[in-house]
């Protein structure tokens, strides 16, 4: 295909050959020494004419041969000049020009340059972005017609930065002021590097330069550290959202209903592989469907983890309320079977889970910072989460039953509240929760039978520091924790960072027992 | 800097000296000049926008015996969770004789000081036996490193024996207070106030769930300690206030309505329209 | 009328638990040795190197249940972070083992094998002293003593207590695991300490080193049961279990419970790192998965099992979990979780008062057949 494609142009090429590039720089490409061709590349480049492309393209496709004194260019039987792009009769000998890796570097960036010119803005675009990690000096001139030609805005601004980039080595010291200045608006390393060198009195000059270098080394590093910031901050509220939708569940069977349920980390599990169990039916049933896997896993986890939830509650923890010590260790024995079961179901080891393609990629937000979509739709996903639990607890007669069970279980009872059946639901609903939070996990981190550990102590951080019986609370613990644990991420590593958390916390619940929302009067003990 | 002074300056502890392992058993420095063991100035108590006290004043003499009344919710256990040191103001000030201000202190401080107090639930440990029950309280040296090394001496054991005979409990020294009724309950937690020695008793209904019999004797052991020691006794039993026969303050709405014998509160109508609602 | 201290101690301990006491330390420090030493190894009565070991832990485990059973059966508070003080016991001596390996680590240097992998050039601060093994034994009760003493005092002034307390705690376990992970922090990082070879000198490996520590564990084992035994009988035991009781009328009668509490805490963590410390050198490894949630609150099941508050009853409890563990792990490993996991439920909801309980219930009913009802 695209052979043929290439014989096209060829012929093309050979109907319009005034353009042809000069003979002597083509014979130059199969010179002996790879700096001679590497010249003669970047000689070529400057010319920016399709032929040029096309000879290019088979060097770099190791179709440029030397037959005696003449550059060809052989495509299986057929033969074509390289200069006049003219076929010719295939030379009985010919030997292959060799292309070691620099010359390699140097073809896929001159076919970039060349490509700023192509028909389709598309194409430009993409080769003004690659441009911008590599560009030499001797492609100012090109990029200068290039950037003469283009209409494409975005184009305009990617090649003015090369263009710029290219310019720090020419030699006329008000062509690299200008340069330097153009790049001072920039926030990328690559750029910062690249400006380095002209701070340093040995390589740069004149002093104008110098200074000019200096500021903008500067500027870059406020910028960075601005984009460096921006992403701290929104992988922290990604975290945050998967530590709230870690600890949502927990948040109703220990905030509301009191029941430590050390067993909430295999009940996110449940979810996970909920995930991991319609994504193998859709591959096996529905292929074509498979993006959308999802979205039925959402109410299968739910349900899944609801209904472990029932019975749990039915066959342990309705057996130990008001012992909450007891609870924690009989859940935490029902957290032990539960991993032994995942691991007899579905094996020890991690199973695959992936994103759906509409999850993956992102939106490119600054240069240098892209928002991935998959923490994005997380982050939504907790807040309809949320939602879903808010409305649950404040606007259903669910909700309102569960509060007032808990607020007095006895006259509740008295009341006609079927306790027993609320405490029961109330459950599932936790359980159901933490299943929805689980289905949300697999999409980022690992699905394995000890996946739940992972969680349980973070969840309980976020419930106990957002203050038991808050939701509120918990939101803003499970925010705050994860924009923190971020920033200190970046600042001392991730390990660190996670136990100076915890340590922040342990040393918060020692000043606030209450947590961050604290229920104040005679009847809190 | 001792090490107690280097603790007090790392972990802002404010209590006085005597925050070591425990409290030493000495002898209370209080001052009862001007005949008033108790002062209550101002004291506001708030729940959450609910002003459990509100700007309550109340002050009880040396060797007096007061009961208090009031409707549920007119904050007389909150009065006493300010006295012990349960609860903070968040303003006012209370004294204990004429020095001691008690809203710095912690519990034990509090109890130390002299002022013992009875739940309105009766509070015992109930896996001990009554006996223990009357040996943790009784007074003496309370740190840890005592009571590692703690022995009974002979009188301790005496006394503890008369006190368990004072409330009726001689022949059941030796069960575990869980098994006692609800009345003797009752009557080993004023046991162990008694134990404690103190010079000033907060009783929360201690005669809730006892027997007719049983009433009239907690008030004739009322009223043998009134003058030696100052008691401050919450009920809402009519019968019993009246057989102690005390000074009656009404408390309403976190402060209080109004002082006097019990006749004459009974008969006030204030009291009653607060009693019966409008 | 002042009877001597050490009377006194041993006066907490009565006929029966004496005579056991005595047949117990008869059987560790002069049967199993003789038994081990006299029969070769094929004969029916040799006791075998791997029995010893297991053993040997198992009753590094019993100290660490005797030590929860204060802290929990008395004092009411659930640790969830004794795995912490273990470990710590352990990577303390483990300091010291792995400066006896000397030159004869697989790089010949003088610094231990993991810090030549690291590049260090000398030992951190923190390790100085650790070739000393008096210093080192004294850090051992020192290192848990600080960390708890510091913790607790803080938690118990924050009148932090019951689940709260047992969450923070698997927190700070969790935390120290995390910091033990990292190869920076000193400690070996994943690996943590391995591949001892002497002990004072002594090979470890070497029969007479093993039964030697095998006689020191079931010796302080004794001594902690006995000094359990003696604390819980004492006038501050009673206030330790008043305070697990009704916590506000031991305050308002004059005793402030975050010097009791914080005195038990503390000894518990001290007690747990002795344990540590003696575990190292017989199962000849230390790493940060020991400070894992799991491992913690599986201390507390030992506890359970046995029954809490009875002291005899963790020791039981750690010595049927554990042998089951390695019953399971050999026979039937994919079921042990399934078997530790229920073991954890039907205690918490049928036995209560754990196997102690149960006994004692058993032969209530049948002195209540027999006897006098």
């Amino acid at each position: 295909m695209f052979k043929t494609l290439l014989t096209l142009l060829f012929a093309v090429c050979a109907l319009s050959a005034q353009a042809a590039p000069d003979p002597a720089l083509v014979r130059q490409l199969a010179d002996e020494d790879s700096s001679q061709k590497v010249a003669a590349i970047q000689q070529l480049t400057q010319t920016a004419d399709p032929d040029t492309l096309r000879v290019l393209k088979a060097m770099s496709e190791d179709s440029l041969y030397l037959a005696g004194d003449k550059v060809v260019v052989i495509d299986g039987d057929a033969a074509f000049d390289a200069a006049s792009g003219a076929a010719i009769k295939k030379p009985e000998t010919a030997d292959a020009v060799t292309v070691n890796n620099r010359l390699r570097g140097e073809l896929a960036n001159a076919l970039a340059a060349l490509k700023l010119f192509d028909a389709d803005p598309a194409v430009r675009l993409a080769s003004a972005q690659k441009l911008q990690s590599s560009v030499s000096p001797a492609m100012v001139p090109l990029l200068a017609r290039a950037l003469a030609q283009e209409s494409d805005e975005k184009i305009k601004s990617l090649l003015t930065l090369a263009h710029a980039q290219a310019n720090l080595g020419n030699r006329d010291p008000a062509a690299r002021l200008a340069a330097v200045r153009a790049l001072a608006k920039t926030s990328s390393p690559a750029i910062k590097t690249a400006l380095l060198p002209l701070t340093d009195k040995a390589n740069e000059a004149d002093s104008r330069v110098r200074y000019a270098a200096i500021s903008a080394v500067k500027a870059i590093d406020s910028n960075l550290s601005r984009t460096e910031k921006i992403g701290q901050i929104f992988s922290g509220l990604s975290l945050g959202s998967i530590l709230l939708l870690g600890a949502l569940g927990l948040a109703i069977t220990y905030g509301v209903m009191g029941i430590i349920n050390m067993a909430h980390g295999e009940l996110l599990m449940v979810g996970a592989y909920s995930a991991y169990a319609m994504q193998s039916l859709f591959r096996s049933y529905f292929p074509e469907a498979i993006d959308w896997y999802l979205l039925a896993a959402v109410p299968v986890g739910f349900f899944a983890a609801a209904l472990v939830g029932v019975v749990m509650e039915r066959t342990v923890i309705r057996w130990l309320y008001g012992r909450t010590l007891e609870t924690l260790l009989a859940t935490w024995g029902l957290s032990l079977v539960m991993i032994q079961g995942a691991r007899l179901l579905f094996g020890a080891q991690n199973v695959e889970v992936a994103n759906p393609s509409w999850m993956s990629s992102g939106i490119e937000l600054l240069p240098n910072l892209v928002l991935p979509w998959n923490r994005l739709i997380i982050i939504g996903f907790a807040l309809f989460v949320l939602a879903l639990v808010w409305v649950l607890m404040n606007k259903t007669r669910l909700g309102m039953f569960v509060r007032a069970v808990t607020q007095n279980r006895q006259m509740a009872g008295c009341v006609g509240v079927p306790t027993s059946r609320i405490d029961t639901l109330a459950f599932a609903l936790g359980a159901g929760i933490a299943g929805l939070g689980g289905v949300a996990l697999s999409q980022i981190s690992n699905v394995g039978p000890d996946m739940g550990q992972g969680y349980i102590v973070d969840a309980f951080m976020v419930v106990v520091l957002g203050g038991v019986g808050q939701l509120a609370g918990a939101v803003w613990a499970a925010l705050g924790l994860g924009v923190v644990t971020k920033l200190l991420e970046g600042w001392a590593g991730a390990v660190i960072a996670k136990i100076v958390a915890l340590v922040f916390i342990i040393i918060f619940i020692q000043k606030r027992p209450q947590g961050l929302f604290a229920l104040k009067g005679r009847f809190v003990e | 800097m001792s090490t107690r002074e280097v603790m007090r300056k790392i972990f802002g502890i404010e209590d006085d000296e005597d925050n070591g392992f425990g409290y030493p058993d000495r002898q209370t420095r209080l001052d009862l000049s001007h005949n008033v063991i108790l002062y209550l100035e101002d004291i506001t108590v708030s729940f959450d926008g609910f002003r459990a006290l509100n700007k309550l004043n109340l002050a009880i003499d040396a060797g007096e015996l007061r009961c208090i009344i009031g409707p549920n919710g007119a904050g007389k256990t909150t009065m006493m969770d300010v006295i012990t040191g349960k609860t903070r103001p968040d303003s006012g000030r209370a004294f204990f004789g004429q020095t001691i201000d008690l809203t710095r202190l912690t519990e034990p401080q509090i109890a130390h000081t002299g002022i013992g107090r009875k739940f309105q639930k009766p509070t015992i440990f109930e896996q001990h036996s009554a006996f223990e029950n009357l040996e943790l309280a009784m007074k003496t040296d309370k740190r840890v490193s005592k009571s590692l090394f703690a022995t009974l001496r002979d009188e301790q054991r005496d006394r503890i024996a008369a006190t368990l005979t004072q409330i009726g409990l001689g022949h059941e020294a030796d069960r575990p207070a869980g098994l006692l009724s609800h009345g003797q309950k009752q009557w080993l937690e004023i046991g162990m106030l008694l134990m404690q020695e103190p010079q000033l008793l907060l009783l929360d209904e201690p005669v809730a769930g006892m027997t007719d019999d049983e009433t009239v004797k907690t008030a004739e052991l009322f009223l043998s300690l009134a003058g030696k020691h100052s008691l401050v006794v919450v009920e809402h039993d009519m019968s019993f206030i009246e057989r102690l026969g005390g000074k009656v303050t009404v408390l309403h709405e976190g402060s209080v309505l109004m002082e006097g014998d019990l006749a004459t509160v009974q008969n006030d109508q204030r009291v009653i329209e607060v009693y019966l609602g409008r | 009328m002042h009877t001597p201290f050490t009377l006194r101690f041993l006066s907490s301990i009565d006929r029966k638990s004496g005579i056991a006491l005595a047949v117990f330390l008869a059987v560790a420090l002069l049967a199993v040795p003789l038994l081990h030493s006299a029969f070769p190894p094929e004969s029916l009565f040799h006791v075998s190197t791997y029995a010893i070991t297991l053993v040997g832990k198992i009753m590094c485990y019993a100290i660490v249940a005797i030590a929860m059973d204060l802290i929990w059966g008395y004092g009411g508070i659930l640790s969830l972070g004794h795995g912490l003080f273990f470990a710590l016991g352990g990577y303390t001596f483990g300091m010291y083992l792995m400066r006896q390996i000397g030159r004869d680590g697989s790089y010949g240097a003088d610094l231990p094998d993991f810090m030549v992998f690291l590049d260090w050039k000398e030992l951190p601060w923190y390790w100085h002293g650790s070739d000393s093994f008096l210093w080192v034994a004294l850090l051992v009760v020192l290192v848990p003593a600080l960390v708890a003493c510091i913790f607790g005092f803080f938690a118990f002034r924050s009148r932090i207590k019951g689940v709260y307390f047992s969450i923070i705690t698997q927190a700070l376990t969790y935390a120290a695991m995390l910091l033990f992970f990292r190869n920076e922090t000193g400690f070996g990082g994943n690996n943590g300490f391995t591949d001892f070879k002497r002990i004072l000198g002594y090979s470890i490996t070497a029969p007479e080193t093993r039964l030697v520590l095998f006689g020191l564990t079931a010796l302080l084992l004794a001594a902690t049961f006995v000094f359990a035994k003696w604390l819980v009988g004492s006038k501050y035991g009673r206030v330790l279990t008043a305070i697990r009781d009704a916590e506000s009328r031991v305050m308002f009668i004059g005793y402030n419970p975050l010097w009791f509490k914080l005195f038990v805490w503390t000894v518990s963590a001290v007690l747990c790192g002795i344990a540590g410390a003696l575990y190292v050198p017989q199962v000849g490894i230390i790493n940060p998965s020991e400070m894992g949630v799991a491992n913690s609150i599986e201390i507390a099941i030992w506890v359970a099992v046995g029954g809490r508050g009875t002291l005899i009853g963790p020791i039981i409890g750690a010595f049927v979990v554990n042998l089951a563990k390695s019953w399971f792990t050999v026979s039937f490993p994919e079921y042990w979780l399934f078997f530790l996991g229920l073991l954890f439920i039907v205690v918490t909801l049928l036995l209560p008062q754990g196997l102690i309980g149960l006994w004692k219930s058993l032969r209530q009913a049948r002195a209540g057949k027999g006897g006098k009802a």
